[in-house]
């Protein structure tokens, strides 16, 4: 098997150019996604290959681009549009939420929306608000859309392929902080990384930390720290926030009896409150005590003055983690 | 007009000067960018002064106008302060918002500034409430809005032009068309010749005119905020222009080449206006000159000040959040001082 060392951003290149290949019905569109290879350079390339019937340039219109997705996907193709910053993606939201994510129940299951909402998410890149922010639980929140986050390379093509493929609206979230951050192999063929199934980053007897995204080697490093003041730490990482993997949440809690969440999005309404909830319901009297949450604020994200404040540090999850273990 | 009326000598010399802040300004942000001093995004104005100045000097201190993710060149033509502004720019306390906005958010209302904006047409639904304010109160004022060419695509920008000409408001709109959004030339994303047709949609005047005279685009504006003034509705004014930088610094401008830049270059806002005041006498080369110094003090002082002013604290977060302090406030201030302010963030 070959396979390439691949950085996050070049691994959705990789995925996006993989189901091209593989299914010409998969059409890429948005702002300067074509001849110019998109913002971040996640579809370079892919217009001088597949040409501008399959990689559309389009005006500046977001609602445009996701309402004429949808009406694509209804109509028999794979369309895959990008947003360039999640803080742009609210004129396309009544898009994706009152046509995206109900035209399988309201058509009966005669329509289906088989399209993929990508857009990079989250901070650390001193820039302000729209562009940094984290509103992952918005789409949760939303009944018939499946929201996607991953954290690795190898992760990032496979889930992207799954969601390609998948028969409902898929929102793809890339954590932008580490498009670049790091590389790992990426086998050049084509696999999938099934969608909504948890993945544990690291085991461990005594807590439980969930988290996904950007978040997750943040969280890594702080586990490694506490390890070394014999605190075990299992890790785990939900790759996919809809559907979640409710069974890999309460094995491990079931296992531990503490849990922490670490997520960048508000506290306020994040999923943090969800995951407190399912490990209570699932497995309240394993618990041992009360489940941390270590989150952004309830502000919007700020400039980078304050960032470091706003972000959840090394530092901020391990103590967040230690009152979870001496509770 | 306020201090800026094009149509005495003096007026057309503040005209030039602030257009050249405007360049100085921006020149200075692509320094700081480039070494560093500046975070996030930064959109620069340079090739367009003669669209806000020429729009401003047509306006009165009390209109309102409203900005994009371009906004340093509108602030300025405004009337704001490039020693706030800049301390914005580099995230500081004395910035206009608190360092929390940045380059991308300037805003005072104040000076009739209802602020730039990081979501790309946004600003006129924005522009449009504040016309139907004026209109309620029977007020002598107009609001304007400014917008890009790619921003002409947004739904919303249609939804503010519809509300303003059904209800008659005394409302400006402003397209600049410096020919691209991001790296799509502005014919891939528009079926139009000229932007300006998109009033006959509405059954508003629209009418194009020369970005980079300041005197064409400030003719144009001043006619619209008469029409506005008089109850006959808003306008729609395109200003062809050009930026010369990239979109945002940092930019590899896959899209176009030196030349392109160049052939605008020759028709420049800043040069073509002061020759034409030197040819009829009302300012010489040495004045230009001195001019220029002054600019360039006038944006120096205001690196220094935004240098010397403080960072923001972390519980400024919290602050401005509503009207009633957040409870977080002191929640969060207290778990500050208990770790020595090492860690941030609330738990
Ligand atoms: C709703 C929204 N979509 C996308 C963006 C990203 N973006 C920032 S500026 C820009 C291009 C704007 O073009 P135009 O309106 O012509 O203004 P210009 O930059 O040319 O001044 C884009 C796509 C954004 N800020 N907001
Ligand atoms: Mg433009």
């Amino acid at each position: 098997m070959s396979a390439q060392n691949l950085t996050l951003v070049q691994a959705v290149r990789d995925g996006l150019h993989t189901e091209m290949q593989n299914d010409e019905d998969v059409i890429v569109l948005g702002e300067d996604v074509g001849k110019n290879g998109g913002v971040f350079r996640a579809t370079e390339g892919l217009y001088d290959e597949f040409g501008g019937d399959r990689v559309v340039d389009t005006p500046l219109a977001e609602a445009g681009i996701v309402g004429t997705s949808i009406g694509m996907a209804a109509y028999g193709l794979r369309p895959v549009p990008e947003i360039q910053f999640m803080g742009f993606i609210y004129p396309a939201f009544d898009q994706i939420i009152s046509h995206a994510a109900r035209l399988r129940t309201r058509s009966r299951g005669r329509f289906t929306c088989p399209m993929v909402v990508r857009a990079p998410y989250g901070g650390g890149i001193r820039a302000p608000e729209h562009h940094s922010e984290s509103k992952e639980a918005f789409f949760v929140h939303e009944p018939g859309l499946k929201v996607v986050i991953p954290s690795t390379p190898y992760d990032t093509k496979g889930l992207l392929i799954s969601a390609v493929r998948d028969p409902d609206p898929v929102v793809f979230l890339e954590p932008k902080l580490i498009y670049r951050a790091f590389r790992e192999e990426v086998p050049d063929e084509e696999y999938t990384v099934p969608l909504g199934e948890a993945a544990v980053r690291r085991e461990g007897g005594d807590v439980s930390v969930f988290t996904w995204g950007a978040m997750t080697r943040v969280t890594m490093e702080a586990a490694e720290n506490l390890a070394a003041e014999g605190v075990d730490c299992e890790v785990v990482d939900l790759r996919t926030l809809s559907p979640l993997d409710r069974d890999a949440v309460v094995e491990s809690f079931r296992k531990t009896g503490r849990a922490a969440v670490v997520h960048e999005a508000p506290k306020t309404g994040g999923l943090a409150g969800e995951l407190t909830a399912i490990v209570q319901e699932e497995a309240l009297l394993y618990q041992e005590a009360p489940v941390e949450r270590i989150t952004g604020f309830d502000t919007p994200y700020p400039l980078y003055a304050l960032e470091d404040y706003y972000l959840p540090s090394v530092a901020r999850i391990e103590d967040g983690i230690r009152n979870v273990v001496e509770y | 007009m306020g201090t800026m009326n094009i149509e005495t000598a003096e007026g057309r010399l503040e005209a030039l000067r602030r257009m050249c802040t405007i360049r100085e300004f921006d020149d200075t942000a692509s320094e700081l960018f480039a070494d560093g001093e500046i975070p996030g995004f930064v959109h620069l104005y340079i090739g367009e002064e003669a669209v806000a100045v020429g729009a401003c000097s047509a306006l009165e201190d009390d209109d309102y106008i409203t900005s994009t993710h371009r906004g340093h060149g509108h602030c300025i033509a405004k009337g704001l302060d490039p020693e706030r502004m800049m301390a914005e720019l580099l995230g500081k306390r004395d910035g206009y918002c608190k360092g929390k906005g940045g380059s991308m958010h300037i805003a005072d209302v104040d000076a009739g500034m209802l602020g730039a904006n990081g979501i790309v047409g946004a600003g006129p639904p924005l522009a449009t409430g504040a016309a139907l304010g004026i209109d309620q109160r029977g007020e002598d004022r107009v609001a304007l809005a400014f917008f890009g060419d790619g921003a002409v695509a947004q739904g919303q920008v249609h939804e503010a032009l519809n509300l303003a000409a059904t209800w008659s408001l005394p409302a400006v709109f402003v397209i600049e068309n410096n020919q691209f959004g991001e790296g799509t030339p502005v014919e891939e994303q528009h079926h139009l010749d000229n932007l300006s047709e998109t009033a006959e949609a509405y059954d508003i005047p629209g009418i194009t005119v020369d970005g980079m005279d300041v005197t064409a685009v400030n003719e144009a504006v001043a006619e619209a905020r008469t029409r506005a003034r008089n109850g006959d509705g808003p306008t729609l004014v395109e200003a062809v222009t050009y930026r010369y930088r990239g979109h945002f610094e940092g930019d590899p401008q896959p899209y176009r080449d030196e030349e392109d830049v160049e052939e605008w270059r020759e028709r420049d806002p800043i040069e073509t206006f002061f020759q034409r005041l030197r040819d009829r006498g009302e300012i010489t080369e040495e004045e230009f000159e001195a001019m220029r110094s002054e600019v360039e003090t006038t944006v120096e002082e205001a690196v220094e000040y935004a240098r010397d002013a403080p960072e923001p604290e972390p519980e400024d977060a919290y602050e401005d959040m509503f009207a009633d302090p957040a409870p977080e406030i002191a929640q969060f201030a207290e778990r500050l001082r208990a770790d020595g302010g090492e860690r941030g963030g609330d738990r």
